[in-house]
């Protein structure tokens, strides 16, 4: 098989109605419609979903490794951040 | 052989072959994506056959539908002859499926309306397969055709090479005749006009000339066929044939 060169899109797909689109993987197209049917044959062959988004890859913003320590660090030991400190009422279910 | 056991089985050799003949671009796509794609609508396609050739086998009362598509000669094959006709390049390759996929729309579309109920509930499942097939295949078409002038020059040729197979689609002989008095069967001179309309406007948007209808092939009907059809079922029946009680 000769060397991809075309574009990278991110799949993302819908698995019912009313939920979040989740990030599935990626596809090589040379357009958007392509990226569409490319995606639609490689994701969703056995039902996974009834909605399907593609998204050029350089289109998408991502933090890199490297900055995890001051992206992610601080917040580790906040735990006032995390609602803990409340008393439930014993009424109260399923929280 | 009974007028609908026939009739039904040109239908299911028709997708048979064509699946046949797509499968032979299992690993061999110009792209992985583009691998899975044709390898899916071979797929559809034997889906197809599958539902047809045991529909056939019922109709048979006597052989099963595996012993029906692999214990035939090429005589007894009834597939239209567009579909035996090799992959060559992508391009030729897409090309004839467009011309093919825009025939089985409106085919199956109007078999949909069939008073045979099986045949209807297999024109109608087939329909929404055949549809984003038609729709993977015009939009290659486009791409090609209004893409670089090389690929315009290239499908052009593949476009003039296939065209004396189209004329098949519409033809109707005697069986045709007999099924269509009967609401079985489709009219084929009827899709003409339709099949026009939309090969026409995808052939415009992809800047290609429509070729001029020439000599037409034809012979399917009575099972004559050209030479790559034996080539195709030396390769599907070989199994079968050689191994007649192996399991798969």
């Amino acid at each position: 098989m000769k060397k991809n060169k075309s574009t990278v899109w991110e799949v993302f797909i819908q698995s019912k109605n009313g939920l979040a689109h989740k990030h599935f993987g990626n596809v090589h197209a040379e357009d958007k419609e392509m990226a569409l049917q490319n995606a639609r044959d490689l994701y969703t062959r056995r039902n996974e979903g009834s909605c399907i988004w593609v998204v050029k890859s350089e289109h998408i913003v991502s933090s890199v490794p490297d900055d995890e320590d001051s992206f992610f660090d601080p917040s580790n030991d906040k735990v006032y951040r995390h609602p803990t400190f409340y008393k439930m009422p014993d009424g109260a279910k399923h929280i | 052989m009974k007028d609908l056991e026939k009739y039904t089985l040109r239908i299911a050799d028709t997708s048979l072959i064509l699946a046949q003949r797509l499968s032979e671009w299992c690993s061999n796509g110009p792209t992985l994506e583009e691998d899975i794609a044709l390898s899916n609508i071979s797929l559809d396609l034997f889906g197809q056959a599958n539902g047809l050739l045991d529909y056939v086998s019922k109709l048979n009362g006597e052989k099963s539908a595996d012993e029906i598509a692999f214990k035939r000669n090429e005589r007894q094959f009834y597939n239209l002859q567009i579909c035996e006709q090799e992959n060559g390049h992508f391009g030729d390759t897409i090309i004839r499926q467009f011309l093919c996929d825009s025939y089985f729309k409106l085919f199956y579309s109007s078999l949909a309306n069939s008073k045979d109920e099986i045949l209807s509930a297999i024109a109608n499942k087939s329909l929404k397969e055949v549809e984003y097939h038609l729709r993977h295949s015009s939009n290659w078409v486009i791409r090609l055709g209004d893409g670089t002038k090389e690929s315009n020059q290239k499908i052009q040729t593949s476009l003039n090479q296939i065209w004396k197979f189209t004329g098949e689609f519409f033809e109707m002989d005697e069986l045709d005749n007999i099924m269509l008095k009967k609401n079985i069967g489709v009219d084929n001179n009827n899709l003409k006009e339709e099949w026009d309309l939309i090969v026409n406007k995808t052939l415009k948007q992809a800047k290609l000339t429509r070729p001029n209808d020439g000599y037409m092939m034809n012979g399917s009907k009575q099972g004559l066929h050209t030479e790559y059809l034996g080539k195709i079922l030396a390769q599907m029946q070989y199994l079968p044939r050689a191994y007649p009680d192996a399991k798969w």
